[in-house]
């Protein structure tokens, strides 16, 4: 029985490895200026996290083998040296591992979260409610309108609650169903909920963030590679949070002009 | 060790007669236990089964699941189940799950069962408090469960009923309305019922231990309970409040996690001033040491019937025990990892991020001093035996991916996928009902007098064992894919390919919860059909093996045992390789009676 479990641990630890390692299910393609300390970060605890996860199991197993045996002339064996070798071993070991870990890793974080925005920036406003996402560029102006909640109203497509009747700046401001971005210019997003608790997730970004109801919150990135990306919303928000999605598309600056001019057109 | 005679004659009752004292509202720390195991057992089943409806519907969403009409033709109309009606089974399971039976199973029952019998007590220090915990309970589970059959169904907001999506009422969605107030009281009694009985636990460690039984003579699972009842007294001191301002915010027009400006269902909702953050503080306050209320009494069990299997020592029994307490005390200081990027100063993440990081290091020392116990034994895989192996096993897949939930920059990629679900089901919820499952194989005996069938027990570890990593190791690699958790539908470009993945899951989810059908099984045909036991099966050192199976009303039939030996005395050159922690029954008249 013993043999038997040391052989399933040791198959099962194979396979759980054999599939990260090739990687047949994995993140897509950062495209990210902050993406790849992330992809490094995630590289090295794979790596570290790997080793101890394939020691120990086959450890496991392999002293799960010995312990078979209960022949009558076998005597029992207490761990060489007691318990001091293992407890400084993992106090040493996975003690450098977490300092390791934290000093490289708070920079991948800090580069995303601590860092201030670009005061270049271009600077768009998300809204999320249930169960969808809306973008607002501030217009040839440059100035966003006020945000009034008494004003929101979807059926009028008023999803951020301008006052376009008393607010100068509000009136050319471009409110849109999709966010569409310059590749390699900094952006700056501000997020508001108007009702629940969202997020904003787009993985090869390497961003996520939640909307916090009553709070603005800054998020920023650049992103180097043209295309179009999902959105997706990460904090439970209600029956409809699995449908709760929006694209991003990566374009060109010319591109992202004609768009901007297209807009401010309708 | 102070003399503990006058207390324990005032905790000297005689056993009940009468069918409602002796079986329903007993006073007994032995049927309290049973009851809250048989509470766990019916709870685990229906959690149980609502994930098997999960996972069909999110693997073949169209198939009509029988039986699923009949217990809401609204939520599931001709079986098929709604979104919503998805994401209130998900909050049932959850809530089912780490309430009613991560916290009951190896926290209540076996602790309230076999504590005051390990540290040699009569009785738990205050058994009317015992009795009215369990029964507080109960009614905590009623309201709970008649979640299911108000009008629009269960809540919707998950089991952690963030804010303001579980405060601002039914116009936030279905299930928002009499549901989530059902919710929200059901847990505040919970928090309640566990107070009393974590303030007896405490007690009954301290107070009622016999002659002998020093604090570090006591074996590792009552060590384990009582830094979990520790635990427990402050967590639920925490959610306790938190649920009331909830329960306010919903009924009393409070805004205590409620900011202004809200508009839900086209209409501005007549709040201002709360903060949704506050909600998450204080339920993760209370919500990450909840993990260790889990996870802490499991690690205790295993610790305990380890070596009991292995005929030697536990390898560093201080370690183990410094250990246990030093991730109580952790626990404490990390809850903000749940928050990362919950709009929270990102500042806060990485000082939120060390003390978790810090708690891998007990929590190796807990693996390795497992795994070295094995080392060089003469190991009898009993059904009890081999859950232990497999706990520390998932333990070790389960603590691993927490080396990646830790850290805020990795956080970006995988909160909210179901690299979290993998994390928090192998580590939480897998290993603790390990932990269950062999407390079961091994005390059963003690608690009825009859032994389970071994046959039966080895099919349901072998069938458990490759279904639980059949089931959640695939779930790292959706997580890494960026497969979001908390969908009931996967709609989005990307996860569409990682469906197959998820029907694997669900095949291997159903086969390894109808192979727990084998062990309820056992356990009801054992009851009445078992082998007897003897009095101490296992050769095992710890009080309650020196009494007889099962165990007479006052636990040792009016004798008071004397400790004069540690519960790690395994692997002794001898007659026989153990010594028990009772001195043998002395004869000589001034040794008789009470010490």
């Amino acid at each position: 029985m013993g043999k038997l479990f040391a052989a399933v641990v040791i198959i099962i630890t194979i396979v759980s490895t054999t599939v990260f390692i090739q990687r047949t299910w994995w993140l897509p393609v950062d495209i990210s200026t902050t993406g790849p300390a992330v992809d490094h970060q995630l590289d090295e605890t794979m790596v570290g996290t790997g080793i101890l996860f394939v020691a120990s199991q086959i450890l496991l197993a392999f002293f799960v083998w010995g312990a078979s045996n209960t022949s009558a002339s076998k005597k029992i064996k207490i761990f060489p040296g007691g318990s001091t070798p293992l407890v400084l071993f993992a106090i040493i070991l996975v003690g450098l591992e977490i300092l390791t870990l934290t000093f490289v890793g708070s920079r991948a974080w800090a580069a995303i979260y601590i860092a201030p925005p670009d005061p270049n920036s271009l600077k768009i406003d998300v809204q999320a409610e249930q169960f969808a996402f809306y973008f607002r560029y501030a217009g040839p102006d440059g100035v966003f309108g006020g945000i009034h909640p008494d004003k929101i109203d979807d059926g009028s497509g008023n999803y951020f609650g301008l006052d376009p009747a008393n607010d100068v700046p509000a009136r050319d401001d471009i409110v849109v169903g999709s966010l569409t971005v310059p590749v390699n210019k900094p952006i700056w997003l501000t997020l508001h909920s108007k009702d629940v608790g969202h997020s904003f997730f787009v993985r090869e970004l390497r961003v996520q963030q939640d909307f916090v109801p009553g709070l603005d919150i800054p998020v920023h990135f650049t992103a180097t590679k043209i295309g179009k990306y999902e959105i997706v919303c990460t904090q439970l928000c209600g029956l409809g949070h699995y449908n709760m999605k929006a694209y991003m598309e990566v374009v060109s600056q010319d591109d992202f002009d004609q768009f901007l001019k297209t807009q401010a057109g309708q | 060790m102070h003399d503990v005679s006058s207390e324990a004659a005032v905790h000297a009752h005689t056993a009940p007669t009468g069918f409602i004292r002796k079986w329903v509202f007993s006073l007994d720390h032995k049927v309290i236990g049973k009851q809250y195991y048989a509470l766990a057992l019916v709870s685990v089943f229906i959690g149980m089964v609502l994930s098997w409806f999960m996972r069909i519907h999110l693997a073949w969403p169209a198939w009509p699941i029988p039986l699923l009409d009949k217990l809401s033709a609204v939520g599931a109309p001709a079986g098929v189940m709604t979104p919503e009606y998805y994401l209130s089974l998900l909050t049932m399971h959850g809530t089912i799950m780490v309430f009613f039976v991560l916290t009951n199973a190896p926290f209540a029952a076996f602790g309230n069962y076999f504590l005051p019998i390990q540290i040699g007590a009569e009785d738990m220090a205050f058994p009317r408090f015992n009795m009215m915990s369990f029964w507080t309970t109960f009614v905590a589970w009623l309201f709970m469960m008649a979640a299911f059959f108000v009008a629009d169904g269960p809540p919707i907001s998950g089991w952690t009923a963030y804010a303001p999506l579980s405060a601002v009422g039914g116009d936030a969605g279905p299930g928002l309305a009499m549901g989530q107030n059902l919710w929200a009281i059901s847990i505040a009694i919970f928090c309640v019922a566990s107070l009393l009985g974590a303030l007896n636990f405490i007690s009954t460690t301290l107070d009622l231990r016999t002659k002998g039984m020093s604090l570090a003579r006591m074996p590792f699972c009552s060590w384990a309970w009582f830094v979990t009842s520790v635990i427990a007294l402050l967590a639920f001191a925490v959610l306790l409040p938190a649920c009331i301002l909830l329960i306010l915010d919903r009924t009393a027009g409070t805004s205590f996690f409620i900011p202004a400006g809200l508009v839900l269902s086209d209409k501005l909702q007549p709040h201002s001033g709360g903060s949704p953050l506050l909600w998450q503080h204080l339920f993760w306050f209370f919500g990450h040491p909840e993990v260790y209320i889990a996870i802490l009494p499991s690690i205790g069990i295993v610790a305990t019937i380890l070596p009991a299997f292995a005929r030697k020592p536990l390898l560093g029994p201080r370690a183990v025990i410094g250990s246990m307490i030093a991730i109580g005390f952790l626990s404490y200081m990390v809850w903000g990892h749940h928050m990362f990027v919950s709009g929270m100063n990102p500042f806060s993440a990485d000082l939120f991020s060390i003390p978790t990081l810090i708690i891998t290091i007990p929590a190796t020392i807990l693996t390795l001093m497992l795994i070295g116990t094995v080392y060089g034994a003469k190991m009898r895989f009993t059904s009890a035996a081999l859950f232990c192996l497999g706990f520390i096993s998932v333990f070790i897949s389960g603590g691993i991916s927490g080396f990646f939930l830790a850290q805020p920059s990795l956080d970006t990629v995988l909160h909210a996928t179901y690299f979290v679900v993998a994390h928090f089901h192998f580590v939480m919820a897998v290993a603790s009902i390990f932990g269950v499952f062999a407390g079961t194989y091994y005390w059963f005996p003690k608690m009825t007098g009859r032994m389970m069938n071994e046959a039966l027990g080895k099919w349901h570890f072998w069938l458990t064992f490759i279904g639980v990593y059949a089931i959640f190791m695939p779930m790292h690699y959706l997580g890494l894919a960026g497969n979001v958790r908390r969908y009931s539908a996967f709609v989005d470009d990307f996860m569409i390919p990682l469906i197959p993945v998820h029907k694997a899951i669900t095949i291997a989810a159903l086969l390894t919860g109808a192979a727990q059908l084998i062990f309820l099984f056992n356990l009801l045909w054992s009851r009445f059909r078992g082998t007897i036991a003897s009095e101490n099966p296992w050769e095992a050192t710890s009080l309650e093996w020196s009494t007889s199976s099962p165990p007479p009303f006052d636990n040792f039939g009016g004798r008071h045992l004397v400790v004069i030996h540690g519960p790690n005395e395994y692997g002794i050159d001898g007659p026989q390789d153990y010594l028990m922690q009772a001195a043998p029954e002395q004869t000589s008249p001034e040794q008789a009676g009470p010490r």
